[in-house]
């Protein structure tokens, strides 16, 4: 049996047809097994969602009660038998929920990672390294140039800037999904206990953290805030809300944006950032390479993002690689403009 | 090094003008002699390495990282320095060497030969973060390009000092890295630093570009005019020095001494004094083109022939200085009336005045700015780009002061020509076509064809930028590397406005002529491309002007 008789890669996600169903497809399928929330790899309208019970929650605030025809929820570790096929979710450390999706028939396990990364996050369970034959990646950050480094030093560059610019307001970009909550807690690692102020988009997934028992001290909603005393506070928003004119409420407003993006001075300058935090929720070059060796796979396929320079790494250590080409993924900010109007 | 590298990541984002001052002003207040000093200089221009070039840091790169992967990752990054800042397999848990300080960088950087250059260059980079490379690569090579401008920096030091800008700008050209004598008077822990240069240089004062609606608001009898001649503005500077010998510089506007290149205009300067004039070729009394002073400009070694054929000239406008006084205080007027008398003192063919432009209403000033040869210029009227308008009474200040002092360019020459070839843009404008390659129509063996008679980059705003990249890509006939050739007929094509400054004969273009700043000035989607100009208008206006030099 080879590797493309128990996962076919199609343009609209990857394939199980001995299992009977799909992982994170972009387009409705009776049966799907979702990595985690983000919208570009959880869609609404399927008929049967499998995934972690936070990612079911999030996908319900974020879609409403009838998101899908039906629903289990899978635990980190649980066995799952779908036709002759077994199939196992393990922690990506990517957001609250994420998952790794290991799929295996007759002796050839395959993991579908979804997104991933290997460094510590408060929020999240730490990514599990699964042994397996196939390994499929992501690769946003696959170039050597994306370095991440200890995310740390970007809060105290944050902090320092608050402190130098005390009259201002510090607008921080994060997506609604993860990072926004991240940088919270990882502030509240820092020391700084001031109350947060969060734009509306970021409110329920942010509510949702705190029942599951993260603790982001005291967050406060922009909407009820005076200008003035947003001065020296800093306020969580969407992306796309950064060059909004939502931002015109703020004094003078210093605009940073947490991601790996941020590494290319040229993509913080498009955005019009002044205080660029290289904070990502992604595995970096050197976390996709690692953990690629890491895995034992003889063969690696790479679902979206830089796939190029990933795949021809693959070749030169002698690994069998290919791109999937699957169309929608890495979309989650364009996704997220929809729901950034509602302030 | 990491708080200097810290700084200009910063400075580099920050588009206010406040807010870069509030940076550099906490780095200066905070970090010692002499790397505030260092770092205050690099900010300022004042730093130049001779050894560090793009290819030595293409070399040490390319030991280190697979050619497919730097390839992917430059054309993602779009800068080199960067890319490989980024890229620098530095291993971070075992540092070998700790980061070095801006001080000593800068210090070896002056002293160490070539031949070592690239191995001390990698321990830096070993050394250092991310930020930490780029900074250093980007001081190596010269080219900080943060949007700080020397002026900025130098009223970010003053502000340590409450001391006013212009303090700094005038005692600058007497200051020199690491300038612990301007901290220690900054820090009210000395007196003034002084200069003891017999001969030194002053920051010139410059004009903000005029439109007509401008001088609306503006009282014409408050001003007095002059012709903006086409040729190097300089600064031509005689003073004695400690044994009472006269010592003759001359500096380009920027400060540079480039006394040696015009020994024959050295020789003019026989009075103590400060003028401030345009270097021009004079043949037989009569004023050369800018291309003509290009040729002595370009060459390397002074000859007595080169001399001969082109004789260098000073036409002064302005006296900065006279003997002991320091006349930047006083008036225009008054200063114009001393700068005649002077030259008249010289007495000297290689030194005249500028005329000055009569006039009493815009209207008049306008017409003569129209046609400088009918209005006084004569034969000289071909190297007149504009009038300069300079008030009465106003000081001579260093810097762009808005008000005093206006330049009022000729309008530029303007064909319209067909877009043929488009290459991407880097960095920020790497995913839109924006270098165009345009051509007009000329006479071929099967007709008339199009031929490439420049290039233009800019002048375009960013909604036009998404319009001309998007008829790029719908209108793609072919692709050569990251160059798309664009669809150039008769019916289907895209007309461009070019403005530009001047022309010149090339042997390195097909079509034998070059343009001078050449930019997109309008887009004419509303003219078909085989109403666009053709050569020979190129070279009618080129001999026009050339007739006029002969």
């Amino acid at each position: 049996m080879r590797p493309e008789d128990i996962l076919v890669p199609t343009p609209s996600g990857v394939c199980c047809r001995p299992g009977g169903f799909h992982i994170d497809p972009t387009r409705p399928v009776d049966k799907a097994l979702i990595t985690h929330a983000h919208s570009d790899h959880a869609r609404a309208g399927h008929g049967a969602v499998l995934a972690t019970q936070e990612t079911l929650d999030i996908m319900r605030l974020r879609y409403g009660e009838n998101f899908a025809g039906s629903t289990q929820a899978v635990r980190y570790g649980e066995e799952l038998r779908l036709d002759g096929v077994r199939v196992n979710f393990h922690p990506a450390g990517h957001v609250l929920g994420s998952a790794q999706i290991s799929v295996e028939c007759n002796g050839l396990r395959l993991v579908a990672s979804g997104d991933y990364k290997d460094i510590a996050d408060p929020t999240c369970v730490p990514f599990e390294l699964v042994p397996c034959d196939v390994f499929i990646t992501e690769a946003t950050f696959g170039l050597p140039v994306f370095r991440h480094h200890d995310a740390s030093g970007e809060i105290v560059k944050l902090l320092h800037s608050v402190e130098l610019f005390p009259e201002r307001a510090h607008l921080v970009g994060a997506y609604t999904l993860g990072k926004a909550q991240r940088v919270i807690a990882m502030l509240r690692a820092a020391g700084h206990w001031k109350p947060v102020y969060i734009h509306g988009a970021v409110e329920a997934t942010t509510r949702y953290y705190q029942s599951r028992g993260i603790d982001l001290g005291q967050i406060d909603l922009v909407r009820g805030a005076n200008k003035a005393e947003l001065a020296g506070h800093i306020i969580i928003c969407p992306p796309n809300a950064m060059s909004d004119l939502w931002s015109r409420r703020f004094p003078d407003p210093v605009v940073a944006f947490a991601s790996g993006w941020m590494r290319v001075r040229a993509r913080a300058r498009q955005r019009g950032v002044t205080l660029p935090l290289v904070i990502s929720d992604h595995a970096d070059w050197d976390g996709l390479t690692a953990t690629i060796a890491a895995t034992g796979a003889a063969e690696v396929w790479v679902t979206h993002g830089q796939e190029d320079a990933l795949v021809h790494w693959c070749q030169t250590k002698g690994l069998k690689a290919r791109p999937l080409d699957i169309v929608g993924y890495g979309d989650e900010e364009e996704a997220e403009v929809a729901s950034g109007a509602e302030a | 090094m990491n708080r200097f590298a810290e700084l200009l990541d910063r400075l580099g984002y920050e588009p206010g003008r406040n807010a870069k001052l509030r940076l550099i002003a906490d780095y200066l207040r905070s970090t010692p002699d002499p790397d505030r000093g260092w770092a205050l200089a690099a900010l300022t221009g004042a730093l130049t390495f001779k050894h560090a070039k793009a290819g030595m840091i293409r070399g040490l790169i390319a030991e280190r990282t697979d050619p497919a992967l730097f390839a992917l990752s430059y054309d993602y990054v779009g800068d080199l320095s960067e890319t490989v800042a980024l890229m620098w397999p530095a291993d971070q848990r075992q540092k070998t060497s700790p980061a070095p300080t801006l001080s000593a960088v800068i210090e070896t950087l002056s002293t160490l030969g070539k031949a070592q250059l690239p191995a001390q260059i990698s321990r830096w980079l070993g050394g250092l973060d991310e930020k930490g490379r780029w900074a250093l690569l980007k001081l190596v090579t010269g080219g900080l390009r943060i949007g700080v401008s020397a002026r900025l920096a130098k009223t970010a030091a003053a502000s340590l000092g409450e001391k006013q800008p212009d303090e700094v700008e005038i005692m600058w050209p007497a200051l020199t890295p690491p300038y612990l004598d301007l901290f220690a008077w900054l820090e009210d822990r000395a007196g003034k630093p002084s200069s003891r240069d017999p001969a030194p240089f002053r920051p010139p004062m410059l004009a903000h570009a005029a439109e007509q609606s401008d001088l609306a608001g503006l009282e014409a009898a408050d001003f007095m005019a002059e012709w903006k001649w086409d040729g190097i503005r300089v600064q031509a500077v005689a003073g004695y020095g400690t044994h009472h010998e006269l010592v003759t510089r001359l500096y380009s506007r920027t400060g540079e001494e480039i006394s040696k290149s015009f020994p024959d205009l050295l020789q003019a300067l026989r009075l103590p004094s400060v003028m401030d004039g345009e270097l021009l070729i004079m043949r037989e009394g009569q004023i050369q083109s800018f291309n003509v002073l290009q040729q002595r400009l370009n060459r390397k070694a002074v000859t007595p022939k080169l001399l001969t054929e082109f004789p260098a000239h000073l036409r002064a406008y302005d006296l900065l200085a006279e003997g002991d006084n320091d006349l930047r205080g006083h008036p225009f007027v008054e200063r114009r009336a001393r700068l005649e008398k002077l030259v008249g003192k010289l007495n000297d063919s290689r030194v005249d005045l500028s005329p000055l432009v009569p006039f009493d209403t815009w209207d008049e000033l306008a017409a003569a700015r129209a046609d400088p040869a009918s209005a006084g210029a004569g034969l000289d009227a071909h190297a007149v780009e504009g009038v300069m308008l300079k008030r009465r009474d106003a000081p001579y200040l260093p810097g762009r002061p808005k008000g005093p002092w206006w330049k009022w360019k000729r309008d530029p020459m303007l064909i319209d020509a067909v877009l043929m070839y488009a290459q991407r843009g880097h960095g920020k404008r790497s995913s839109y076509y924006s270098d165009y390659t345009f051509g007009v129509w000329s006479k071929g063996a099967d007709g008339d064809e199009l031929v490439p008679v420049g290039k233009a980059y800019f002048g375009f705003t960013d909604e036009e930028l998404i319009e001309i990249d998007r008829f790029i890509r719908r209108n793609t006939v072919g692709r050569f590397g990251p160059v798309r050739e664009v669809a150039h007929g008769p019916k289907l094509g895209l007309v461009l406005e070019v403005a530009f400054e001047g022309l010149q004969r090339s042997t390195r273009h097909k079509s034998g002529i070059a343009m001078r700043f050449p930019r997109v000035n309008r887009l004419r989607w509303d003219k078909p491309p085989i109403e666009a100009d053709r050569l020979e208008t190129l070279e009618n206006m080129l001999k026009r002007r050339e007739h006029a030099t002969v």
